[in-house]
């Protein structure tokens, strides 16, 4: 072979592994900013209304048993055949792609009401006011606190764990979700508040076309369906998936619009 | 008698519930579509000849399930 056919195809090499690289990292950090945000509301409003101690024992009670878990399934998935393991990842993720998605696109055209975070935090609050506080711990304010973090942080863990298992990256997958995780306490802890102003469906569309792209791919790699340029077909797809989400969002809030001047005529 | 459930069956429910809400939810069509987008792809591949065909079919049966999923969202939205 010659140098420059040599030169062309480590040039290859390194670009699919940076595309597949970016699409992990993207499709992590997302997810976990969107989910750690609703986790973050729960206990800041338990906080505020219950006090910070149990707000914390429940955080970090299922901070521990997320962890556990982790411990004890992570491992475990390198010991499925790669084949199986991608195909049964692809399918979650197509699914959980696909229900995000349609979310996002319903909430961006006013189908469907904005996840909003001051609504969620109000309405925790006025929960927790309403039942009365008993002396020594407060066990609602726990268990909301530690129901709030370990949903939340349970879809975060069962993504970084398919997603770094079948693209050989549990460690950066792992490594990005906790920067996410840290940056997002960080912001709580600086507004001291709910988290309205993260732009959360904006974030949820990206994190459903990321999760989508990884869904076709990973069902296809598990079938052996050959990807023309391996990774590279991520951003391929991608593109494809983000383009499609407009043209839907542009079709529906077309029609909306139709329906509103039919409305008011 | 304490009719309570154990813990165990609590937890065996608790992670059943979860699963559900995580993979089914308010979109049993989403669940359904991906099941045979799969479907369709696996028989594709299988031969070993329709590579072409099952790259195009996978990305296509997606695009039509997420617009089948807001159709009948649009549709439940307009009954209201």
């Amino acid at each position: 072979m010659s140098d420059s056919a040599q030169k062309d195809i480590d040039v290859f090499i390194a670009a699919s592994v940076s595309s597949g690289t970016v699409v992990l990292v993207g499709a992590v950090f997302l997810a976990s900013c969107v989910e750690m945000v609703e986790a973050l509301t729960i206990v800041l409003a338990v906080g505020h209304t219950r006090g910070w101690r149990s707000a914390f024992e429940g955080t970090g009670v299922a901070l521990l048993v997320l962890s556990a878990l982790v411990a004890a399934f992570g491992p475990a998935l390198v010991h499925v055949p790669l084949n199986i393991l991608r195909l049964f990842v692809g399918g979650v993720l197509l699914i959980f792609g696909m229900q995000w998605l349609r979310k996002s696109i319903l909430r961006a055209t006013g189908l469907k009401a904005k996840h909003d975070e001051d609504a969620i935090y109000e309405e925790t609050v006025a929960t927790l006011r309403a039942t009365g506080v008993t002396p020594g711990r407060d066990r609602i304010a726990f268990v909301l606190a530690f129901k709030g973090v370990f949903l939340e942080g349970l879809e975060v863990i069962i993504l970084v764990i398919t997603l770094g298992t079948s693209a050989h990256r549990l460690g950066l997958a792992a490594a990005v979700a906790a920067i996410a995780v840290v940056l997002v306490g960080l912001c709580g802890v600086i507004v001291a508040k709910q988290l309205s102003s993260v732009p959360e469906n904006a974030l949820k569309m990206s994190v459903g076309i990321l999760l989508v792209t990884y869904g076709t791919f990973w069902s296809g790699e598990g079938l052996r369906v050959r990807w023309p340029g391996g990774d590279t077909t991520l951003l391929g797809l991608a593109a494809i998936y983000a383009v499609v989400t407009w043209l839907f969002v542009l079709a529906l809030r077309r029609e909306v619009g139709a329906r509103r001047i039919g409305t008011n005529a | 008698m304490n009719d309570r459930p154990s813990v165990i069956t609590r937890l065996i429910k608790g992670f059943g519930q979860f699963w559900w809400d995580f993979l089914v939810g308010d979109t049993p069509e989403l669940f359904v579509a991906a099941l045979v987008t799969i479907g369709v792809t696996a028989l594709l591949s299988e031969g070993g000849h329709f590579n072409g065909a099952a790259i195009v079919v996978l990305p296509v049966l997606a695009v039509l399930a997420l617009a089948s999923s807001l159709l009948r969202a649009l549709r439940f939205s307009r009954r209201k």
